[in-house]
């Protein structure tokens, strides 16, 4: 169901994990839909993403799409980084089944998270930049003693 | 291809199951032998209805019926729309309200939300923590115009196996129509329609090593019933289309093998099943079992790991040749998570985290323990890439 593209970077993603006192992080999605996804950017003084890294809890497309997503914004400038739309990810991908293409949205949505926080900490505007509109959902501590 | 197939290993039983040779074997020659149209007159013919009849036998002696109760159906998920739909229709009179539960397959399901559109009205029980219907629930649901009760014998996704025995004699009680979905149980563990005061029973031959497209319901005699299917004067007017006689044939010899090894099997199975429960939950932390302990098919091993999702686990079992399911198969397809899981209580993201495997008489302690051991990587790989995880680290510290 999904193409090897998808497969390669769910069996072996590119930039999994955390970035220490990253320039901005962003977290979207929420775990009652079974997805979620983390991004965290370095940027330096002129505006380029250094690095991206990530961390997805979901499908085998949310975990794809993350990963295509950090090696898309990967050496762009903030401005670039904002034109990486889930179409970019997704043909990059060689495309998702439709019922997957909701994990492209998401992706992009968490590049635009990491991107706000980096403005708001930053205290500039990105033009063009909207606060992105999912975010992480207040999560219940479960009481189930797993 | 042989090589590959050695290399699989299959946990996906409740999904559906390898035909036996021997079954394969009883079903041949009547595709090309004997393939007379049972209906017929001519001499011929009579073979082909000598084996309708003895499958028919076979598979009412399992469940404590008369042969003439057993109407040919082509599968559990028609017999769950017939037995609903038409014993509705029949005893609309007496009222429209229908009992049945929140973790039916969607044959059920779907079908009592058809008839909720209809003009019906259905009550949804709830279940316990282990996915139990209790009778208690039952009997409080009933009112003057309910019609019929519909409970499960076994559940698909986590293994429980319901109180069908209290639960049918608080319907005999009432005066109510008794159906159960049987499609996980029959021949798997034991049912008796006396015993159990069944009314009506769905059962499909490819859960236990019969072929696809076949399956039977069971209709009490005397148990007023609309045909599903009009047309010719098959299976006593009631389901019209020419047999399939080599389905049917198929069907009574899968039953007959599994009521032979049932003890057997069960022995064997519940131990390798304990074995790998045992196991998961003792190695891997933040780990459940989903349903009843105790009273669960002996075959289900249904689990929930924490701050991971089951596509993502089922892709990397399957690269490793383990075929297994999250949730129901006819649940993959959609979003949310499990109905069945969500019904004993585990929160959505938990629910995501499901993994059922589902055993046979074939399935070895390696084959066990070598996923046990993949299972342990891969849910360690996912939890190492999940943001769950890592906030929930950062709070608690590691297991």
């Amino acid at each position: 169901m999904y193409s090897d593209k998808v497969m390669d970077h769910f069996n072996n993603p590119r930039n999994v994990g955390e970035i220490e006192d990253p320039s901005g992080v962003g977290t979207v999605g929420n775990a009652k839909c079974g997805d979620i996804m983390r991004m965290y950017l370095d940027i330096d003084d002129n505006g380029i993403i250094r690095e991206a890294k990530f961390k997805t809890f979901g499908c085998g497309a949310a975990v794809a799409t993350s990963s295509m997503a950090t090696e898309l914004v990967k050496g762009k400038t903030v401005q670039e980084a904002l034109q990486v739309t889930n179409k970019a990810v997704m043909e990059a991908l060689d495309g998702l089944p439709p019922a997957k293409v909701h994990c492209s949205l998401l992706a992009e949505e968490a590049i635009h998270a990491a991107l706000w926080d980096y403005a708001e900490k930053n205290h500039i505007e990105i033009e063009g930049l909207e606060k992105p509109v999912s975010d992480i959902e207040e999560r219940e501590e479960t009481e189930h003693s797993l | 291809m042989d090589i590959k197939m050695k290399e699989l290993i299959y946990l996906d039983n409740a999904a559906t199951t390898q035909v036996y040779p021997e079954v394969l074997d009883a079903m041949t020659p009547y595709f090309t032998q004997y393939y007379g149209n049972p209906s017929a007159i001519y001499s011929f013919a009579s073979d082909a209805l000598k084996a309708v009849s003895e499958a028919r036998k076979i598979l009412s002696e399992g469940i404590g019926a008369k042969p003439e109760e057993i109407y040919f159906t082509a599968g559990g998920s028609e017999s769950d729309n017939w037995a609903m739909k038409a014993a509705v229709e029949a005893y609309a009179a007496k009222g429209k309200h229908i009992i049945t539960t929140k973790i039916e397959h969607h044959a059920i399901l779907h079908t009592a939300q058809y008839l909720e559109k209809h003009g019906y009205e259905v009550t949804y029980l709830d279940v316990d923590e282990n996915g139990m219907v209790s009778p208690e629930a039952v009997v409080a649901a009933i009112r003057p115009g309910t019609v019929l009760i519909s409970v499960m014998a076994a559940n698909n996704e986590i293994g429980t196996i319901e109180p069908l025995e209290e639960i049918g004699a608080i319907a005999k009680e009432n005066g109510i129509l008794f159906h159960t979905d049987a499609v996980q149980a029959f021949g798997h563990v034991p049912l008796d329609v006396e015993k159990m005061h069944i009314d009506m029973l769905s059962a499909s031959a490819h859960k236990l090593n019969g072929p696809k497209g076949i399956g039977f319901l069971y209709i009490r005699q005397g148990v007023k019933m609309q045909a599903l299917i009009h047309g010719g004067g098959q299976e006593r007017q009631r389901r019209a289309g020419t047999h399939n006689v080599p389905g049917i044939v198929g069907f009574g010899e899968a039953a007959k093998i599994a009521f032979r090894e049932m003890d057997k099997r069960n022995a064997y199975e519940c131990a390798l099943r304990d074995h790998l429960i045992e196991r998961v939950l003792a190695e891997i932390p933040y780990s459940r079992l989903n349903g009843d302990r105790t009273n669960r098919l002996p075959g289900n091993a249904s689990f929930c790991f924490r701050f991971i999702e089951g596509e993502s686990l089922l892709i990397l079992l399957d690269q490793n040749g383990i075929c297994a399911s999250s949730g129901s198969a006819c649940t993959s397809g959609s979003l949310d998570p499990s109905h069945v899981l969500l019904a004993i209580g585990l929160p959505h993201e938990i629910a995501h985290g499901s993994l059922r495997l589902t055993l046979s008489e074939k399935t070895t302690k390696e084959e066990i323990d070598f996923t046990v051991d993949k299972i342990k990587e891969i849910v360690e790989r996912l939890r190492n890439m999940s943001p769950l995880y890592e906030d929930f680290v950062k709070k608690n510290g590691k297991a």
